[in-house]
């Protein structure tokens, strides 16, 4: 152990750090996702977000030298892609799932062309912590690194199970996804609602590309995002609408990510593309066997159309 | 459906304008700079042009270019290895009136410049490290490149002499002859130090791919890999994750030093600006580019970053006393007794590649002491 | 969809009066006023937002006609890119006549091309008139039960067929990459793995006299057959029906497990052929330059052409204009080469938005135009 080589153990020690930084852009989106889709509404088009926040939240870190900023930043930009994807999608006739497709160009289009100038410079880091002080081996330190945003993103997993348990804002919500009639027969404005709830899960995508650029991978390039955005969306239906569950999903497939790699670090070498490929196979397993062709899966909003 | 009347209305206008495109006939040439109007020089990667990587390494020379008297560089970037770039080809040639083009992306020669070369055989096209025969491609196309692995060999000294686990990591695309002979020289040249030593390697699949790159990093940091190069597109991320687990870092395409600028030890770099402004002379001056060209440090087509703060004197003194031996010419890194990391011998006793040896760009082996597998 | 019926009842009786013209007029012209003035509008919004960086509008169309239509290079360049575009776009269109959202073309295209480099080795003695047609069976087979299991998974196990096809898509290209960097490699491929290079008389040439491959001219076809198997055969009939309402096409008695299979494997099956071009026409052996994105544009052709495989082939021919001109806009104006995605996304969003418009205009009403309700 003395010259840091730790075997076979790598392997979980890896997993288990790869889960908890890979995992923040995961559990943001598909906090968002839930929001959303609870609200009776489905927004496709967080990857568009996330990486239009990966952008501002860069752009906006390196301009004020303050990773906060660029959270926030991220937030709000997040928030008017939700807004305006809610708006369009009160109309009616019109296609959410198609409009999410729309909006993903477009966020990618508009990070892509607003992010030229912040490919180079050099953003400040969002803060991280270290929980790893009780061990001497460096590899369980690093692991055990976590970021703010990380521990942030629990705490609003828990707030939002809280909310949709216990609170009339949550129980709002889910009527609204549940019954649009049985909403309006409440008095209440099931458009405004939806939209209002759209906006406040594109916050957390826009909030989940900030990690990505300021923190992990922690910088800005047109390839920051790999379908973070879009997996989290398969992980919502995995998650059954559940803020916590999303949690644990969303460590789950940040430890399946850093399956490859750690094990070609042991040696594992061959079919790299395979292990690669993991957290797809992953998610889409999950699906086959979480679906179920005569009734509409547990605890789905009754309204969404991507479950009707 | 209603929408018949408008298709068919709509596909009958289409096809009249095809006629009509088809009518033309071939393309008319492109019309040629006289001697008097500026030399158009056009420019086309991959990526982004400020990735601190390999497409940097061209901009930067293209930049070079565009300072030079009497010559116009166009550029475009983030072009695909498709009918993409054959058409970005010909739009320069066509509407900027291109004569001399740079398609800087390896993808980009076969088929896409073999394809387009023939049909305007007035311009020339220079494409880096293609490998151009005279008894297959055309005349007008030529293929330059620089023996980088030299460059690897020098980084692979210094990390030799930096790390104290014996241990280096290195981040991968692919399993390519390119990739491979870089990996190789770097451990080579850190078994000059020390012949215990061993290089990690994890290949992420991708020429960019920025968290599978950090993932890849990290894995190297846990498997206790203290010095951590690499041979990706954009090397920003593996810089600046490995300088977070508080490894040593050495560059490769452009000097990133100001990424990690206490863990950054040296790096080796393309030195394209030096070669391109070379070419585009010899080109002003009514003359011709050779058509294969090759060279490594002597001949400056790649230099090595700036010696890092952290260097030690020992490391530094090796680095330069190898780099004057470079400076020579025909340096051979690749000596025997020397085997790959199945077993096989690659070089006996006595033989060597020196760094012109044509069999170094079609190596498919990891040498003894590397970690990892080219499949 | 109900207007194919009124066609058949109420508008051939009064076409014989000029009344009747004019209505019959307004509302077939609905289906083309609306996207053609979503169109507009959409580059009308991008027009404003180059005003915002300081760009001028004029001289971005003018380059966009220039480099996409203004020459026959330009017409070339547009048409040589239009090939795979009507191809992935039919991967879209087919299943949404069912009302099935498959994103995932992209998958398909790579399974194409790698199928047929796979094959290639094999039937490299035969004459191009044998080996070409199996080697596009391969491809298009490869693709059809790539998207085809996207329709499977969705009719017998109820899985969402936008997210399985698109993570179908990502698992297709790490198995493309996995094959030609693998199993399939040409050691002789060194800096670029690729299977081995197709034999000379396995390539697909250019259309005389054109720089344009013969994709276009099968993508064209495969656009023409599409539309008669929607419009003028039972199964598009049924497919309509099982698209509009599930449980009614059941009672019915459509075989609507069948039809969602079968019109995404046919779907996937000409996503796999935009592969097979690729390949055989353009590339000349498999490898990692398959996955460039051809599938995402192809959803957004789709949808422009609202699914019509007729209105798909001006669309991608404009959509094929945009990309052409990319490289000019960039050269010329100092623009970012991520401008196209900025106007195709505000286009693609105008047209979805105008979804809202049909039946809404008074001015497309037959009634307006004098016909009895």
């Amino acid at each position: 152990m003395s010259d840091g080589d730790l075997g076979l153990w790598a392997i979980p020690i890896a997993m288990l750090g790869g889960a908890i930084r890979v995992s923040t852009p995961f559990l943001f989106v598909s906090l968002g996702e839930v929001l959303t889709e609870r609200s009776g509404r489905i927004n496709l088009g967080l990857e568009g977000t996330l990486v239009f926040g990966a952008m501002s939240g860069y752009a906006v870190a390196y301009l004020t030298g303050s990773p906060w900023a660029g959270v926030l930043a991220a937030a709000v930009a997040g928030s008017i892609f939700g807004l305006f994807h809610g708006l369009i999608c009160s109309l009616p006739r019109v296609n959410d799932i198609a409009i999410g497709i729309a909006m993903m160009l477009l966020g990618m289009g508009l990070a892509f062309y607003f992010g030229k100038p912040y490919i180079q410079p050099v953003a400040p880091d969002l803060p991280s912590i270290g929980f790893g002080w009780w061990s001497d081996l460096p590899q369980v330190q690093a692991a055990l690194r976590v970021n703010v945003l990380f521990l942030i993103g629990i705490a609003a997993a828990i707030f939002l199970w809280w909310m949709f348990r216990a609170t009339r804002v949550g129980l709002i919500i889910r009527v609204v996804g549940d019954s649009t009639d049985a909403a309006r027969a409440m008095g209440l404005n099931p458009a405004v609602i939806r939209t209002l709830a759209t906006a406040a899960g594109g916050a957390f995508a826009g909030v989940g590309g900030a990690y990505l650029s300021l923190f992990y991978p922690g910088s800005w390039n047109e390839g920051i995002s790999s379908g973070q955005g879009l997996m989290a969306v398969a992980l919502v239906i995995f998650a059954r609408w559940n803020p916590i569950a999303c949690f644990w999903a969303a460590i789950l497939f940040g430890g399946a990510g850093a399956l490859g790699p750690a094990l070609q670090s042991v040696g594992v070498s061959s079919g790299y593309y395979l292990f690669y490929a993991a957290p797809y196979v992953l998610t889409l397993g999950v699906l086959i066997a979480t679906s179920s062709p005569t009734r509409a899966v547990t605890g789905a909003p009754g309204e969404l159309s991507i479950t009707k | 459906m209603t929408t018949a009347p408008f298709s068919r209305r709509g596909f009958l206008k289409g096809s009249a304008a095809l006629a009509g495109a088809g009518a033309l006939g071939p393309l008319a040439g492109p019309a040629l700079a006289g001697s008097h109007s500026p030399l158009t020089v056009g420019f086309i990667y991959v990526g982004p042009k400020d990735d601190f990587g390999y497409n940097q390494a061209h901009a930067e020379g293209a930049a070079a270019v565009k300072a030079m008297e009497g010559v116009v560089v166009v550029e475009e970037e983030n072009v695909a290895e498709t009918v993409d770039v054959q058409k970005s080809m010909e739009s320069m040639i066509n509407f900027d009136g291109a004569t001399l083009l740079f398609p800087t992306s390896f993808g980009y020669f076969d088929p896409h410049i073999l394809e387009v070369a023939p049909k305007y055989p007035e311009v020339r096209f220079q494409h880096a490290a293609g490998l151009w025969s005279a008894d297959k491609h055309p005349m007008n196309v030529g293929s330059y490149f620089g023996y980088i692995g030299l460059g690897q060999y020098l980084n692979g000294i210094v990390a030799g002499h930096m790390t104290s686990t014996r241990k280096l990591g290195f981040v991968a695309a692919k399993p390519i002859p390119q990739v491979l002979q870089n990996i190789n020289s770097y451990l080579l040249g850190a078994r000059t130090v020390d012949p215990t030593i061993t290089c990690q390697v994890i290949f992420t699949g991708e020429w960019s791919l920025a968290v599978k790159e950090a993932e890849a990093t990290n894995a190297l940091a846990d498997a206790g890999c203290d010095v951590i190069t690499c041979h990706v597109d954009g090397p920003k991320v593996v810089m600046e994750t490995a300088a977070g687990r508080d490894c040593f870092v050495c560059g490769y395409h452009a000097n990133q030093s100001p990424l990690a600028p206490e863990k950054y030890l040296t790096g080796a770099e393309w030195n394209w600006p030096g070669v391109y402004t070379r070419m585009v002379q010899t080109v002003l001056d009514g003359g011709t580019i050779d058509n294969f060209d090759r060279g490594g440090l002597a001949e400056g087509y790649i230099k090595m970053s700036p010696l890092g703060p952290a260097v030690t004197d020992a490391a530094r003194n090796q680095f330069e006393a190898t780099m004057a031996e470079m400076m020579k010419g025909d340096f051979a890194a690749y000596k025997g007794p020397l085997m790959d990391n199945a077993g096989n011998t690659i070089l006996s006793e006595g033989q060597v590649f020196l760094e012109t040896d044509i069999a170094l760009e079609s190596m498919n082996y990891l040498v003894e002491g590397v970690i990892g597998s080219t499949s | 969809m109900a207007t194919v019926d009124q066609i058949g009842t109420s508008g051939r009786r009064s076409l014989l009066s000029p009344e009747g013209w004019l209505a019959a007029l307004a509302r077939r012209s609905e289906a083309v006023v609306i996207p053609v003035g979503a169109l507009l509008a959409g580059l009308l919004v991008f027009g404003l937002f180059l005003l915002t960086q300081g760009k001028s509008p004029a001289e971005f169309y003018a380059l966009v006609y220039k480099a996409g239509f203004g020459t026959s290079f330009s017409w070339q360049n547009t048409l040589s890119r239009t090939a795979p575009l009507l191809f992935a776009a039919l991967c879209v269109a087919l299943p949404a006549r069912l009302g099935l959202v498959v994103i995932g073309g992209e998958g398909a295209i790579v399974l194409g091309g790698v199928a047929c480099g796979a094959l290639a080795g094999a039937v490299s003695g035969m004459p191009g008139a044998l080996g070409i047609p199996l080697m596009a069976l391969a491809g298009g087979l490869a693709g059809a039960v790539w998207i085809g299991a996207v329709g499977a998974l969705r009719h017998f196990r109820g899985v969402n067929e936008t997210i399985a096809s698109l993570l179908m898509a990502y698992i297709a290209i790490a198995l493309m990459n996995h094959l030609v960097e693998g199993p399939l490699r040409d050691p002789a491929s060194l800096n670029k793995p690729s299977t081995a290079p197709l034999a000379d008389q396995l390539r697909i040439g250019d259309i005389p006299g054109w720089d344009v491959h013969w994709g276009l001219a099968l993508g064209i076809v495969a656009c023409l057959l599409s539309w008669v198997l929607i419009e003028r055969t039972t199964w598009g009939f049924a497919a309509r029906i099982a698209g509009g309402n599930v449980r009614a096409a059941q009672v019915q008695g459509l075989p609507v497990g069948r039809l969602i299979v079968g019109f995404t494997a046919l779907g996937g099956a000409f996503a796999g052929l935009a592969g097979v071009f690729e390949v055989a026409a353009v590339h000349g052996a498999a490898n990692a330059s398959l996955a460039t994105g051809y599938g995402y544009t192809g959803i957004l052709v789709a949808f422009l052409a609202r699914h019509n495989p007729l209105a798909i082939i001006p669309v991608a021919v404009l959509l094929a204009g945009f990309e052409a001109s990319s490289g000019l806009i960039q050269r010329r104006m100092d623009l970012p080469d991520a401008t196209v995605l900025v106007l195709q996304g505000f286009v693609f969003v105008a047209i979805l938005l105008s979804e809202t418009l049909y039946g809404r205009l008074k001015i497309f009403a037959p009634e307006r135009w004098g016909e009895r309700a």
